[in-house]
């Protein structure tokens, strides 16, 4: 596994590492059996079309776990995410490249935990943010505290 | 200046909001962790390797973040929604409070917190922010999540 991420080496404005996905409608059908969701506009191109989508599209919840690897990826595992929220702006679609970007947005201590706020996103190929978000995580601290 | 109906009634709105979903229960199965990890692209080992999660600091295989969405991820009925059949994902806000394990058995309950209704592109939509609180076999709140759906009216 990674090395420790340290609250005290977390600079704001700080980029995570991203992280690319090339999504294909396989994974959405797997996607579908893992999470239970098989609404149709998922893997069913007739159905999608016929209520007005370009096709089949990612799950907004695939989506949601992408940001939640980008993130947990950057923590490792020392890091507790705390709080994730996403926005599905944009559709997205398989055959697509999808990228998870972020950036630190703030770094703070309260009630004695070490905590980093952080703006999340996935672009498309085109690099349009499709899905904006943001997360708070907890790391660990070189003090030990 | 034309005059639109309302997209929803005092008393459909006021039904939505009164809504509350069926308990869901979830036993957190390591196949099923593991099958869920593949399905989203992930490889952490704390997903799926018992050797290394043991070593962990969480001492076993742990559940990806929004694992628990295969506890909620039936499509809400909700009878005054009826005719905006159709459902676009709006976005999700998740509070994690507590590590979920396999083995946790977790149970699901969906209320409603805010209803509103916009004229959008597919037609005259209805925005619910839906809230799911996941349980424990403990009886603490491992997670608290708010989504938004789009509900639309499709081909029918």
């Amino acid at each position: 596994m990674a090395a420790t991420l340290y609250w005290d080496d977390v600079k704001e404005g700080q980029d995570l590492p991203p992280l690319v996905k090339k999504p294909t409608t396989q994974q959405l059908v797997k996607y579908a059996g893992a999470s239970g969701d098989f609404y149709p506009i998922h893997y069913d191109k007739d159905f999608a079309l016929a209520n007005k989508l370009p096709g089949v599209i990612l799950h907004g919840a695939l989506k949601n776990a992408f940001l939640g690897q980008l993130v947990t990826d950057w923590i490792g595992e020392h890091g507790t995410l705390s709080k994730l929220s996403v926005q599905y702006r944009g559709m997205d679609v398989p055959g697509d490249t999808i990228t998870g970007k972020g950036r630190v947005t703030k770094r703070y201590i309260q009630e004695g935990k070490h905590y980093v706020d952080c703006e999340i996103w996935l672009e498309n190929g085109k690099g349009e943010k499709t899905t904006p978000g943001s997360a708070t995580v907890i790391l660990p601290s070189r003090s030990g505290e | 200046m034309t005059q639109w109906a309302p997209i929803l009634t005092d008393e459909q709105r006021q039904a939505i909001l009164q809504w509350k979903g069926d308990t869901v229960v979830l036993e957190v199965e390591a196949g099923h962790v593991k099958r869920f990890a593949e399905a989203i692209g992930d490889a952490n080992p704390l997903y799926s390797d018992e050797v290394k999660a043991r070593q962990s600091r969480y001492g076993g295989i742990i559940a990806p973040p929004t694992f628990l969405r295969a506890a909620g991820s039936t499509i809400p009925v909700v009878a005054a929604l009826a005719g905006f059949d159709q459902i676009l994902d709006a976005g999700s806000e998740w509070e994690y409070r507590e590590t979920v394990r396999v083995g946790d058995v977790i149970t699901s309950a969906m209320g409603v917190k805010s209803v509103a209704t916009r004229r959008l592109a597919i037609g005259p939509s209805v925005f619910v922010v839906f809230e799911a609180t996941y349980r424990n076999q403990f009886g603490q709140v491992v997670a608290l999540q708010r989504s938004t759906l789009i509900r639309y009216r499709g081909a029918g």
